[in-house]
């Protein structure tokens, strides 16, 4: 059960190619949905135009106009319209204006293009620096979507009496989550017992949010919306807030339309509208005593958060709590800000604002050692966090923590001073190829951040069925981490059963309480910890009823549960999150637990740069992680190996190359994601330290190995090619030849 | 539906092909690819769209015997050809062994790459030929996997492979 390699539930569904995803269903007579878009950053809507030689008396048109309850997505802050309507302000290029169903998709995808939209064109915001000069105001009255200030101790007057002080710009890209299941919904809105009933099905991670989306879209109750998540191609963070929107959009179409509609997005339209990673500039300044101890730190961290808040404001609020890292410092300033500019919004994508503060830390301290002249190893010993120090938050470290321990096992596995040794002697040679080693040290709060998990009082439950068998209740989706194998060995272990009589419920909005959205690296630990306690209270009422007598084997347990399903007919039991007392958060002073505890990880990389073509290959990984007790050793090790190849492809290849506020390389061909020849293989390491609030000891997973590798490849850039100016990611080939010309150019 | 194209070509067509070894007959568009007859006309929706471009591999079928990219590949073209889906591998729901190996190493993450990848690695099976641990991670770059890193992926058809070859040397043909 728990500590065991069961084998995927799902597993066998998906290699017979028999597992429904959305664009399987099958549904006789839909129509194929299509999105009409806006083209141009800002600007006014004035009309609508419908081209000639289309038979538009055969389409369903659904505009702003027709929206029966509120035209805004249900979010953080409910400032994103579904469709905009004439007379208002378009704010990015790929701004939903119209859509359009047909039978024929043929003819859908030409009459998209018969449209014209007439915009009259405003002058947009299309970067950073932009926003923050209000070059023009855009948003609000600041062009913020949110600020956050964390401070601790005053690090002013520490400036003037430090030996030193070493200040870096840092930078980060856009990245696509590329799952590869492209967006899917399909929406049935029909009325049922002479009530409206809206149904979706789709491929999404949080029903919820949907449910909630949609209730707000036709101002229905709860009762009369249905949300069904469909098994989901990948989705890593992709599918976390944008569901509302295309989801709303199907519904839409199918209740004008009064027949089932999907819209299912080419690759295309995917990328170029769907949320991506937030771009980022980070600012640091650090002050170090004469022996390298860090005395003060200020960051100041912007994300490009696009035409609306979408989930910015909580993006910011993890980037900014991690922007410290893994180190001790008496003296912190964090100023965070996410600015408005006229591009589709970005949202969540695995790491959610922590791998852009990480990347510009942990680039940061090599940067500082080589400026001290110290060891990029000894420097961070020197600093590390232990337990009893106090984070920037003024979060106290509670768990024994050796993140010395984890960087030397990282370092011995990849032969980091050998390595190092030999390619001193190896690079000055006139060959092309240089060789480095680099390594990163960080780590990833598990949950949400501050009070998320109080706010949400997610809900899980275990029911028996009439054949005896355990069935899993909990709106967590599965996208490829493993959901229904973990929470099936979870719920096994707490009733002491064989992980076969345990499996998860479909689900559907109709049977599964909200058990919080899949996000955050949450399930396990927070749901997980949920289902323990649901399936205890479970057991227990079995046994206080009298149909359960302990000690028992699975076979008597299974008699019971039919047993008491026979007599009682629907038996179910739940659990609720509660706050454990210790943990204590401030969201106004940013102050407190930011998380109920961390993971903790350093990777260790090795490249070989060709320096004819300035193509970089990775040679060699090494992640060594504490994530609590690892649930399954092999899914576990499948989320670090997944996170660590687009950790890499992030940190390398992965551009998303924008124009006029559009990306432009919105295809498979030209954005480019590793593939199997492009990887090492990844040697993963799990330190096990229990927690005591995880289920079986388990912390979060999913996001940690999101964190470390673009920091790790690029300081072993630094090792391979010298001091450059590597202070941005991708590293492209273009990026690192123009990095080298700097230097030989003076 | 549109029956003439822009040109004024009648744009429909009679296809004979096999799908997993039964005969099928259909009149098409001949606009749609063999990913579109599979999937919408004759419901193998095993077979996954990702890209429509011929990038991705999700779409992966054996034609004769060989994957090809069905999203690329005109219904029209196979006229007269075999054709293989993943629902045609496992018999009265006995997975294969390359199916079984993908199950057992923890190759499968989401699942939607996987038809495709599974398809590959059985017709390199079916090759007969050995293959190097960069020869296989070159086989299987047409397959473009997001959840996985591609290390289990790998794992997995190189103990599928390397099964068959004992089962080869076991019972020489």
């Amino acid at each position: 059960m728990i500590g065991a390699s069961s084998i995927r539930k799902e597993g066998r569904a998906k290699v017979l190619g028999t597992a429904i995803y959305t664009d399987d269903k099958f549904m006789p007579g839909a129509l194929h949905g299509l999105t009409v878009r806006s083209e141009v950053p800002r600007g006014i809507l004035r009309a609508i135009h419908f081209g000639e030689g289309i038979p538009w008396e055969e389409f369903t048109c659904v505009t702003a106009e027709d929206i029966p309850g509120t035209n805004l997505v249900a979010s953080v802050v409910d400032d994103q319209p579904f469709l905009i309507g004439i007379g208002e302000e378009i704010t990015h290029s790929q701004q939903a204006v119209l859509l359009l169903a047909h039978p024929d998709k043929f003819l859908v995808e030409k009459a998209r293009r018969a449209v014209r939209l007439e915009i009259e064109e405003l002058p947009a915001v299309l970067d950073i620096q932009s926003s923050l000069d209000l070059q023009p105001l855009i948003y609000g009255t600041n062009n913020l979507l949110k600020e956050i200030r964390i401070a601790k101790g005053d690090p002013d007057p520490i400036w003037a009496q430090a030996a030193h002080v070493i200040e870096g710009e840092y930078r980060t890209g856009a990245q696509e989550q590329m799952y590869i299941e492209p967006n899917a919904m399909l929406s049935v809105v029909e009325p049922r017992d002479g009530l409206l009933q809206v149904t979706v099905w789709g491929s999404l991670q949080c029903p919820y949010y949907v449910h909630g989306a949609l209730r707000q879209l036709f101002g229905l109750p709860e009762k009369q919306v249905r949300v069904v998540a469909m098994e989901m191609g990948g989705a890593f963070g992709g599918k976390e807030d944008y569901p509302s929107v295309n989801g709303g959009h199907a519904a839409l179409l199918a209740w004008k339309s009064g027949k089932p509609v999907r819209l299912i997005y080419d690759r295309e339209e995917d990328l170029a509208c769907t949320t991506k990673r937030h771009p980022s500039r980070t600012r640091l300044r650090t002050a170090f005593d004469a022996e390298g101890n860090l005395l003060a730190l200020e960051a100041d961290f912007i994300l490009d958060g696009g035409a609306y808040a979408t989930l910015s404001p909580v993006v910011l609020s993890r980037g900014a709590v991690h922007a410290a890292s893994v180190y001790r410092c008496p003296h912190v300033r964090i100023h965070a800000r996410a600015v408005a500019t006229n591009t589709p919004p970005p949202g969540a994508f695995r790491g959610f604002g922590a791998p852009q503060s990480l990347f510009a830390m942990e680039r940061h301290m090599d940067v500082c050692a080589r400026k001290l002249g110290l060891d990029a190893v000894e420097l961070r010993r020197k600093n590390f966090l232990h337990m009893g120090d106090t984070m920037a938050t003024g979060q106290v470290i509670r768990e024994d923590l050796d993140l010395a321990g984890l960087m030397d096992q990282a370092l011995a596995a990849i032969g980091y001073r050998d390595k190092r040794a030999a390619f001193a002697l190896t690079n000055p040679g006139d060959g092309p190829i240089k060789r480095g080693v680099g390594f990163s040290v960080f780590m990833h709060g598990c949950g949400f951040t501050g009070n998320g998990e109080s706010h949400v009082a997610s809900v899980a439950g275990v029911e028996g069925l009439a054949d005896g068998t355990v069935a899993v209740l909990a709106a967590s989706t599965e996208m490829g981490q493993g959901k229904n194998t973990v929470f099936a060995q979870i719920v096994a272990e707490a009733l002491q059963l064989p992980v076969e009589l345990v499996d998860t419920a479909p689900v559907d909005t109709d049977h599964v309480p909200n058990s919080g959205p899949t996000v955050a690296s949450r399930s396990t630990m927070m749901v997980g910890r949920i289902l323990e306690d649901a399936a205890i209270g479970f057991k227990l009422a079995l046994v206080q009823q009298g149909f359960l007598v302990e000690p028992y084997t699975p076979e008597s347990f299974q008699a019971a549960v039919v047993k008491a399903v026979a007599t009682l007919g629907t038996l179910r039991c739940y659990g609720q999150y509660h706050r454990p007392p210790n943990i204590q958060w401030d969201d106004v002073t940013y102050q407190g637990d930011a998380y109920p505890t961390y993971s903790w990880a350093c990777y260790a990389a090795e490249v070989a740069v060709d320096l004819d073509t300035f193509e970089v290959k990775v040679a060699d990984f090494v992640a060594v992680q504490e994530v609590g007790r690892v649930v399954n050793p092999t899914l576990a090790a499948g989320q670090i190996e997944g996170g660590v190849a687009q950790g890499i492809g992030w940190g390398l290849w992965e551009e998303v190359t924008m124009q006029r506020g559009r990306m432009i390389n919105n295809q498979m061909t030209n954005y480019i994601i590793p593939t199997s020849v492009d990887l090492p293989r990844i040697q993963v390491v799990f330190l096990e330290n229990a927690h005591a609030g995880g289920p079986g000891g388990a912390k979060g997973i999913g996001e940690l190995p999101m964190d470390g590798p673009a920091p790790a490849v690029v300081n072993a850039l630094e090792n391979a090619l010298g001091a450059l100016r590597l202070d941005e990611v991708p590293m492209t080939p273009d990026r690192l030849l123009e990095r080298c010309e700097e230097v030989s150019h003076g | 539906m549109l029956t003439k194209n822009a040109a004024g070509v009648k744009a429909r067509k009679r296809l004979c092909m096999t799908v997993n070894g039964r005969a099928v007959e259909i009149e098409i568009d001949i606009r749609e690819s063999l990913l579109d007859v599979l999937r919408d006309r004759l419901q193998f929706t095993g077979v996954k769209q990702g890209c429509s471009v011929g990038e991705c591999g999700a779409c992966t079928v054996l034609l004769d015997g060989t994957p090809v990219n069905s999203c690329i590949y005109l219904a029209t073209w196979a006229h007269g050809k075999a054709v293989v889906t993943i629902e045609g591998l496992a018999q009265d729901g006995k997975l294969t062994p390359v199916q079984e190996a993908f199950v057992d190493e923890g190759a499968i993450q989401c699942g939607f790459c996987t038809p495709g990848v599974v398809l590959s690695t059985t017709a390199m099976v079916d090759s007969g030929k050995c293959f190097t641990h960069d020869e296989v991670r070159r086989e299987l770059s047409g397959h473009l996997c997001r959840c996985t890193g591609y290390q289990k992926i790998v794992d997995a058809a190189e103990r599928a492979l390397r099964e068959a070859d004992i089962a080869a040397d076991e019972h020489p043909v």
